[in-house]
């Protein structure tokens, strides 16, 4: 994230902490409902892959990652954040580069990159989970949800 | 005991987006033009969409509007003055609209007395989103449009530091020019922070009051809808 995005956040955190209660609460609902396939086991981590072009700030996620887990099952999570950069391609001169989220052009050649490959992304890639009993669950492994 | 890790790779919003993605499908399937206005609170929005509803059924379009709102139905109320159906969406507290809140109002939305609002019967679908530059940008409505709304009074960075709004709009609205002078409004500076956000993105600049830069913008619509 930008500097100029963390000073607003900063002077703002009531308003622009709303965004990352939405998003800790959706990474919640859809965690216990990952987890429910493995019955008796305690979620020890999330992972999650957050483009720098989400507008999450991860200081502000973390915070209320730890309001909403309170109390539950999910208490003891750690949040594990990998922030990506935004990655245009440029139709123009064929480079695919990481760019800043101030200015969408190609970092070579400087025409309008508007082809975004990477930047926007709000996901769960895993979770960790501690079985009790490490005979059993296998047969789950696999499933999808 | 045992440690080891599931892989998900799903999106946080997925249930938000498919849901978008059926309500963008039944959009489409109706003919209706669907525009989804983002900005601060008190860019203009309201005033802005009360005049382009009236104008738009000056033309002989069929137009209808829903409206998010953290609390109050005042913003409903002006824009049924247009003369075009209304529908509140109360947030609540909840800094945005997602495809859940839309859908369930249509639902129960009935144009003539009976029954859900007819889509079909409609060129345009209006939804003002509650106002706030961050976490509209994150929930698709399944709109078309997507309008990134910036007044004159509110400074020329805002596209610099909202980047991810200003990023995801398909079209890009400067309201109240009527006080650019006063406010001394740097045009070209506003003009280059959105280009530079999203560029060759197509920008009007407008007034609600005096009515300036309203027929670029019902034309855009209108050629919009044509090549819907
Ligand atoms: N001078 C001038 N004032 C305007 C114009 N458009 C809106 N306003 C004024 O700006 C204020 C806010 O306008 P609204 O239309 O309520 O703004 P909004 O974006 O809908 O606000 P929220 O829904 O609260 O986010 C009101 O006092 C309007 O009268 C304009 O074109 N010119
Ligand atoms: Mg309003
Ligand atoms: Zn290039």
């Amino acid at each position: 994230m930008s500097q100029i995005t963390r000073r607003e956040a900063a002077a703002g955190v009531s308003s622009r902490a709303m965004h990352e209660l939405s998003i800790a609460a959706s990474i919640v609902e859809a965690v216990t409902e990952a987890a429910a396939g493995y019955p008796g086991a305690r979620v020890s981590a999330v992972r999650l892959r957050i483009g720098a072009l989400s507008a999450v700030i991860e200081d502000s996620l973390q915070f209320c990652w730890g309001v909403t887990t309170e109390g539950t099952p999910l208490a003891s999570a750690r949040l594990e954040v990998r922030i990506l950069p935004v990655v245009v391609h440029c139709a123009t001169c064929g480079v695919t580069a990481e760019i800043g989220v101030q200015s969408f052009h190609c970092p070579r050649c400087g025409a309008p990159a508007l082809d975004l490959r990477q930047g926007r992304e709000l996901e769960i890639e895993s979770i960790e989970i501690d079985d009790p009993e490490p005979a059993t669950a296998h047969a789950q492994e696999k499933q999808t949800l | 005991m045992t440690t080891r890790i599931v892989e998900l790779r799903r999106g946080i919003l997925k249930k938000n987006d498919e849901l978008a993605a059926g309500l963008r499908a039944r959009f489409e399937g109706a003919g209706v033009l669907v525009l989804n206005l983002v900005s601060s609170p008190g860019t203009g929005k309201t005033t802005f969409l009360e005049r382009t509803l009236r104008e738009l059924r000056e033309r002989g379009n069929r137009v209808a509007a829903l409206v998010g709102d953290l609390e109050t139905d005042n913003d409903a109320r002006r824009l049924a003055s247009s003369g075009a159906p209304v529908r509140q969406i109360n947030t609540h507290g909840i800094c945005h609209l997602d495809a859940e809140m839309v859908g369930k109002h249509l639902e129960s939305w009935s144009l003539d007395g009976g029954g859900a609002l007819g889509l079909s019967q409609l060129d345009y679908l209006f939804i003002e989103n509650v106002g706030n530059l961050v976490c509209p940008s994150s929930y698709d409505l399944g709109e078309r449009i997507r309008v990134a709304l910036l007044s004159v009074t509110e400074g020329e960075d805002k596209p610099l530091k909202y980047p991810t709004l200003f990023n995801s709009a398909d079209a890009a609205v400067i309201t109240k020019i009527d006080l650019a002078g006063p406010c001394g409004f740097e045009r070209d500076t506003a003009l280059r922070n959105i280009q530079q956000i999203r560029p060759g993105i197509q920008i009007f600049e407008t007034s609600a009051k005096t009515g300036a830069g309203m027929a670029e913008w019902l034309d855009y619509l209108a050629a919009a809808r044509k090549a819907s």
